[in-house]
């Protein structure tokens, strides 16, 4: 059935019918921990995106010669040393938000986002349509993570990339949206629309 | 004094699931009976206090010592994976029953990232050996008493009328932000 599905479609999943954090549930630890603001958001979205389609390719090259009991291991090397290839690159040439992201870029290798991908998909597909379906998945990921962060910046401190919206003389900035619990409640309330939208959506056909 | 103050700051202040969001996914997907979530915690705190010690002990005495910090997120994914495999093995050996209360949750612990985020922040942190054992502990009962106080809650959920939208997940996430803000009481309590 998956072999009918144009390379398209397999692009297009991931970003809404299979979207990683809005649907799957997956790679939460992430979406929650570093989006209090639009520019972690983005920089955690596209290092996530740039290891889930290294990863899925070379899982899907290696796909024929990896033994099944030591398949998940195998995996995991491989996407720690990616992994690692992006923390080095943004400590270099981003010391301001690889400090800002902490340990939430090394842990990027227990995304079960990038494991759900090489394990159900890439190990089973051709490269082509691994790299698509990595590269849905990772583009889904980055508008959850982006528009989870503005909503939060713009709550919480007023601004947008950085940009002042809201002026401190019009609007007090709900400080709680930045922290820990204003991660929950924005991401609960975000997945509940989209939950509402669908439903109804549903309901009107 | 300082091993005490880790344990409370892991443990409580700087809760792991509520502040961190470490462990998020067993957080939402398992804590759903509180008979469970205690194994599971158990579980997990044994891994994570072993995890911190072998994790100082690789990271002082083979990565520092021959200038090897680059390789620290893949060395520190592999002695998981094994470490985990390893326990699981001890323990089916060792204590039957021991193991069919905990048996299932141990492979699910090596995707946790608790246990990788705990020993990426004692390595970032500078603890010493005493310290990341004492840290390793403390993470394991904030971990503990997130899940258990999250299962109390869903069991009571089950009876409630959510609306529609909000069932499953979303009502999971609002019912974790009202534990986050309480929570956010022990702020500034220490600083460590």
């Amino acid at each position: 059935m998956a072999s009918q599905r144009t390379l398209f479609q397999e692009f297009k999943k991931g970003i809404w019918a299979e979207n990683p954090v809005i649907k799957m549930l997956l790679g939460m630890c992430p979406a929650l921990a570093v989006t209090n603001s639009a520019v972690n958001g983005l920089a955690m979205g596209l290092a996530s995106t740039f290891v889930v389609i290294c990863s899925s390719a070379i899982v899907s090259i290696i796909r024929r010669f990896v033994p099944g009991g030591v398949r998940i291991p195998t995996y995991i090397i491989i996407i720690a040393g990616f992994v690692t290839l992006a923390d080095l690159f943004l400590r270099a040439y981003f010391p301001v938000i690889s400090k800002a992201l902490g340990p939430y870029v090394p842990l990027i290798v227990v995304n079960c986002m990038i494991m759900g991908r090489a394990e159900f998909f890439a190990s089973k597909h051709p490269v082509v349509p691994s790299i698509l379906d990595a590269l849905g998945t990772g583009t889904g990921f980055v508008w959850v993570l982006v528009v989870l962060g503005s909503i939060r910046e713009i709550l919480g401190s007023g601004s947008i990339f950085g940009v002042t919206l809201l002026s401190e003389r019009i609007y007090t900035p709900w400080v709680v949206m930045i922290l820990p619990a204003g991660a929950f409640l924005s991401l609960g309330l975000l997945i509940a629309l989209i939950n509402y939208l669908t439903q109804r959506r549903q309901g009107a056909h | 004094m300082k091993i005490l103050l880790v344990f409370i700051s892991a443990a409580i202040v700087n809760n792991f699931v509520l502040t961190y969001f470490l462990g998020i996914c067993p957080f939402l997907g398992v804590s759903k009976r509180i008979d469970t979530s205690v194994n599971m915690g158990l579980a997990t705190t044994f891994v994570m206090s072993l995890a911190a010690a072998i994790t100082w002990l690789i990271n002082h005495y083979i990565l520092i010592a021959f200038n090897l910090p680059f390789l620290q997120n893949v060395t520190y994914i592999i002695t998981i994976a094994s470490l985990v495999q390893l326990v699981e093995m001890f323990i089916r050996k060792s204590s039957p029953s021991l193991y069919r209360s905990l048996g299932i949750f141990l492979p699910l612990i090596t995707t946790n990232c608790a246990i990788l985020g705990l020993t990426l922040f004692a390595a970032l942190r500078e603890y010493s050996f005493i310290e990341s054992l004492s840290f390793g502990i403390g993470a394991g009962a904030g971990f503990t008493i997130a899940l258990v106080i999250m299962a109390g809650i869903r069991e009571e959920l089950e009876f409630a009328d959510v609306p529609a939208p909000l069932k499953g997940a979303p009502m999971t996430l609002l019912v974790a932000g009202m534990l986050a803000l309480a929570f956010m009481g022990f702020a500034g309590l220490l600083s460590v």
